[in-house]
């Protein structure tokens, strides 16, 4: 889908100024006229329609809404869409999706380690980290587990307790040196588990 | 949490921002990485009826190193800073406070010269410009000025920038020889805002003695507090940690008690000034 979308009547109030902004998003070109005041995560999900990135706190605290903004995470609910006119995007919807034949090679590592960990529960968080850990990773691609943790550090999880999730890390970049790794324990990694 | 209404300028050059700054007055705010400022409006704490955003001005998105110390343009990321290595060799304080900014995410964002323009007293880079005597150049339509540190923070959230002032760059003077630094707080959250933090520089004579040791505070203050701690230290860590105590002024929050931060005070500045002092001594 490309191709310009306008919902200027979509929250405009008076006092708001109106803006074409046009971006790059997970290699398309997509375009939307929006009030000034439109956040990034509320322009990708509402005039977008991209509503794989979630809005956690609304205030850069939660790191749900965290898409990648030429290559580096960012947090979406920080930025105003206008203020990032021409630039690329990078969503979780542009990270892999499951084929028709729900081959989980078409998701990317990250992902596929996410579902080989069970490094997710409710999910409402878990696009925020496959964001952040796929530019992670594309910065260390060998973490130690400390540096997993502090990869993760600026994201919350209220389900799982984290020990999945740095358990899925160490996986995804084992898996982006090689995606026939064998996974250790059949897909159940429980680290937090006595 | 949504901003109220506002009008949005994109300015391609200082000449421009400053125009439009002069042009709204106090109505205007500077937009550069907004990571204080877009919570502050999400909040609708503040609602300016005018943003100047300077994110397209690319002039300004340097890191600049020379004899006498490290330049920063307005729109260099915090992270830019913290990786930069030529910064990191001439002043190594940037580096050592800018990883207790926030979370890396934050930092991709942030800006070093916006967080000292935001001018509040628990920022890192607040007590890192007043502890290394640095300073921040401001343009506007009459023309620019350098403010050094000491006058550049007249209280929480309130700097020395005029509303139709746009602060382009910041300046940090090189390390001394046979210096070394140090950079410590206590948070209740990784990435959350200091209860306390210290800074310190140590200085020593090419013998290894120590001629001098200064310390920055956060949190515990309303500006940027500098201490001279010289010759507290020569009389022992606990009359360097008394002093301390002594000069800061807390306020009571729902993180810490003013009397915690006091103590975190003096137990944070001895340590900082041991990790200083061991760097100095390598």
């Amino acid at each position: 889908m490309s191709g310009e979308e306008t919902v200027a009547d979509h929250g405009v109030e008076s006092g708001d100024s109106v803006h074409l902004v046009p971006v790059t998003v997970n290699g398309l070109a997509r375009s939307a006229t929006v009030p000034a005041r439109r956040t990034l995560s509320d322009y990708l999900r509402h005039d977008l329609q991209l509503t794989g990135t979630h809005v956690g706190c609304e205030h850069g605290v939660c790191g749900a809404c965290t898409v990648l903004l030429d290559g580096r995470p960012v947090r979406s609910c920080l930025i105003f869409a206008v203020s990032v006119q021409g630039q690329e995007i990078t969503t979780v919807e542009g990270l892999g999706q499951l084929d028709a034949d729900g081959d989980p090679r078409s998701l990317s590592p990250v992902q596929r380690a996410f579902r080989d960990c069970h490094a997710l529960q409710c999910g409402f968080c878990t696009p925020g980290f496959l964001t952040t850990i796929t530019a992670g990773l594309a910065e260390n691609p060998e973490p130690s587990r400390e540096e997993a943790v502090e990869m993760i550090a600026g994201n919350l999880c209220r389900c799982t307790g984290y020990q999945n999730i740095v358990a899925a890390v160490l996986r995804a970049a084992e898996l982006t040196k090689d995606p026939d790794a064998p996974n250790a324990d059949d897909g159940h990694r429980h680290e937090g588990d006595r | 949490m949504k901003p109220a209404p506002f009008s949005w300028h994109g300015p391609a050059s200082v000449a421009e921002a400053v125009s439009l700054l002069a042009e709204v007055g106090h109505e205007g705010k500077v937009l550069a990485g907004g990571q204080s400022l877009v919570p502050v409006l999400a909040m609708r704490l503040a609602s300016p009826a005018h943003l100047v955003d300077i994110n397209k001005i690319a002039d300004l998105a340097y890191v600049r190193t020379d004899a006498d110390g490290v330049t920063v343009g307005a729109l260099a990321r915090h992270r830019d800073v913290e990786r930069d290595v030529a910064a990191g060799a001439a002043q190594p304080l940037l580096a050592q406070a800018l990883v207790n900014v926030a979370h890396p995410t934050i930092r991709n964002r942030g800006t070093t010269v916006g967080s000292l323009a935001h001018a509040d007293p628990s920022g890192e880079m607040t007590c890192v410009l007043a502890l290394t005597g640095g300073s921040v150049t401001a343009v506007s339509v009459r023309g620019e000025r350098t403010i050094p540190a000491a006058e550049f923070f007249l209280g929480p959230l309130e700097s020395a920038l005029a509303p139709d002032e746009l602060a382009i760059s910041a300046y940090f003077p090189r390390a001394a020889p046979f210096s070394g630094s140090a950079f410590v707080e206590l948070s209740r959250r990784h990435g959350d805002y200091a209860l306390c933090g210290v800074g310190t520089v140590v200085t020593l004579d090419p013998d290894g003695a120590v001629v001098s040791v200064r310390c920055g505070y956060l949190s515990v203050s309303d500006t940027p507090l500098v201490l001279d701690l010289t010759q507290a230290w020569a009389a022992g860590p606990e009359e360097a940690a008394e002093v301390a105590r002594a000069a800061v002024d807390p306020a009571d929050d729902i993180h810490a008690t003013a009397g915690y931060r006091r103590h975190l005070a003096g137990v944070l500045t001895g340590r900082s000034i041991e990790r200083a002092l061991a760097r100095a001594r390598t």
